[in-house]
């Protein structure tokens, strides 16, 4: 990845509560790309997110966001930034429009007309009163509200919590083309992996305040696989070094995170059918990381 | 039972039954499953593959009313003997369908059949050593 392309740069990133530890995070995020953060509850990605926005101080290491940290440049920072937390406060006796109106006033670069036909695509009353949103007309204004000042980073965490499939589907595709067709680069975080199996270019698993593995999605997928063999018919060095482990009466398997490594040497087993070759999806990879068995 | 290998993805576009179903009828061909072979009983299979009974039974039915098992009350499921000449009439038409996939591939690669025939033989005379 080239360096100047890069929108934002952690290093070696460190936060302490009591009883957690956000411990030695780095990563960069090219310009373009969506980041999927992936980790259990209490992993440390809301922490991560909340550095970024600056809503919490980081105790040590390095950020570079659009060149700027955070810490000494959160008003310009802002004005590049469209953020959606996992929880969404407004004024609940105020309209959609006035809400609007006041959000506006914190941008420079805020622009009504977008703003107006987010409305206007997402189906959203402008007189409604914002506390009469529905859980799914709420994430969606909350969108129309990020996107608004036309930033060019957008940080979601968890966006799809609580969302029925349909409208999660929705804001998932509108990241993608956000991404994809302007250029803008995405930060999202969710413990439901399917959403950024969905999305994500880049994968960050996240276990216990550390970065357990980061990885271009495509990669991580062409490296993941769960091998099952017959008895005898895979290499038992090969059969050492798989993890979540299985064996039943017709067979056994495992999972491996150097498939293309090791892929030749399974060619002869392959076409004799006594291995086959199973895809993972990002829940098998991160119980994998998790467990570490 | 040492000789069945069988795997089952949810993940496999073809349904759970079918690739039950797929990888026995190839164990029968490939003589893995001889004739009076006793298969494991419904209730095994379905809990060594942790998958449900109601899918296996769906895939013992299917194999039985192909005539690829028969199914003896109170005693099990036993592979029938009359049924290679089918397993392979059934094979002949996946392996047209697999090879046509390649005859389109070599045409756009401009590879010709000539050439594809050739290359048959060189695989098999190297696989066989």
């Amino acid at each position: 990845m080239d360096n100047s392309e890069n929108i934002l740069e952690l290093r070696h990133v460190r936060k302490k509560y009591k009883g957690f530890v956000l411990d030695d995070i780095s990563l960069d995020l090219p310009k373009g790309y969506i980041l999927g953060l992936i980790g259990p509850n209490g992993a440390g990605k809301t922490t991560t997110i909340k550095i970024l926005m600056n809503m919490v101080k980081r105790d040590g290491g390095e950020i570079q966001l659009f060149g700027l940290d955070p810490k000494t440049n959160a008003k310009r920072i802002k004005n590049k930034v469209g953020y959606l937390g996992e929880e969404q406060h407004y004024y609940g006796n105020k309209t959609v429009a006035w809400t609007g109106q006041f959000v506006s006033t914190f941008y420079d670069d805020w622009d009504t007309n977008a703003f107006q036909s987010l409305l206007t695509n997402f189906e959203i009353s402008r007189t409604k009163k914002t506390r009469e949103l529905s859980k799914g007309m709420k994430v969606r204004f909350s969108l129309a509200l990020a996107l608004s000042h036309h930033p060019e980073l957008l940080i979601l965490d968890e966006p799809t919590a609580g969302l029925d499939p349909v409208i999660r589907r929705e804001v998932l595709e509108l990241l993608r083309k956000k991404s994809k067709n302007e250029g803008k680069s995405v930060i999202i975080s969710s413990h439901i992996t399917d959403d950024i199996m969905r999305t994500a270019d880049l994968v960050a698993f996240l276990i216990q305040g550390k970065i357990a593995l980061i990885s271009e999605k495509d990669e991580l997928l062409s490296n993941w696989k769960r091998i099952h063999y017959k008895k005898g018919a895979l290499d038992s060095a090969i059969v050492g070094s798989l993890t979540r482990r299985k064996d039943h009466a017709f067979g056994s398997s495992g999972v491996t995170d150097r498939y293309v490594e090791i892929k030749d040497s399974l060619v002869q087993g392959i076409t004799e059918g006594v291995i086959k070759i199973e895809n993972v999806n990002l829940d098998d990879i991160l119980i994998s990381l998790v467990k570490g068995v | 039972m040492e000789n069945l290998f069988i795997v089952v993805s949810p993940l496999n576009p073809d349904p759970m039954y079918k690739q039950i179903t797929d990888q026995i009828k190839e164990a029968i061909a490939s003589g893995g499953l001889q004739p009076e072979a006793k298969l494991p009983s419904i209730r095994e299979m379905a809990r060594e593959l942790e998958i449900s009974e109601i899918t296996i039974k769906r895939a013992y039915s299917d194999l039985e009313n192909g005539g690829f098992i028969i199914t003896r009350s109170g005693l099990g499921s036993y592979v029938a003997d009359i049924n290679r000449e089918k397993l392979r009439k059934e094979k002949w038409m996946e392996i047209k369908k697999d090879i046509l996939k390649i005859c389109k591939t070599a045409e756009k690669f401009e590879i010709s059949p000539r050439e594809l025939i050739a290359l048959v033989r060189k695989i098999k005379e190297s696989s066989d050593g």
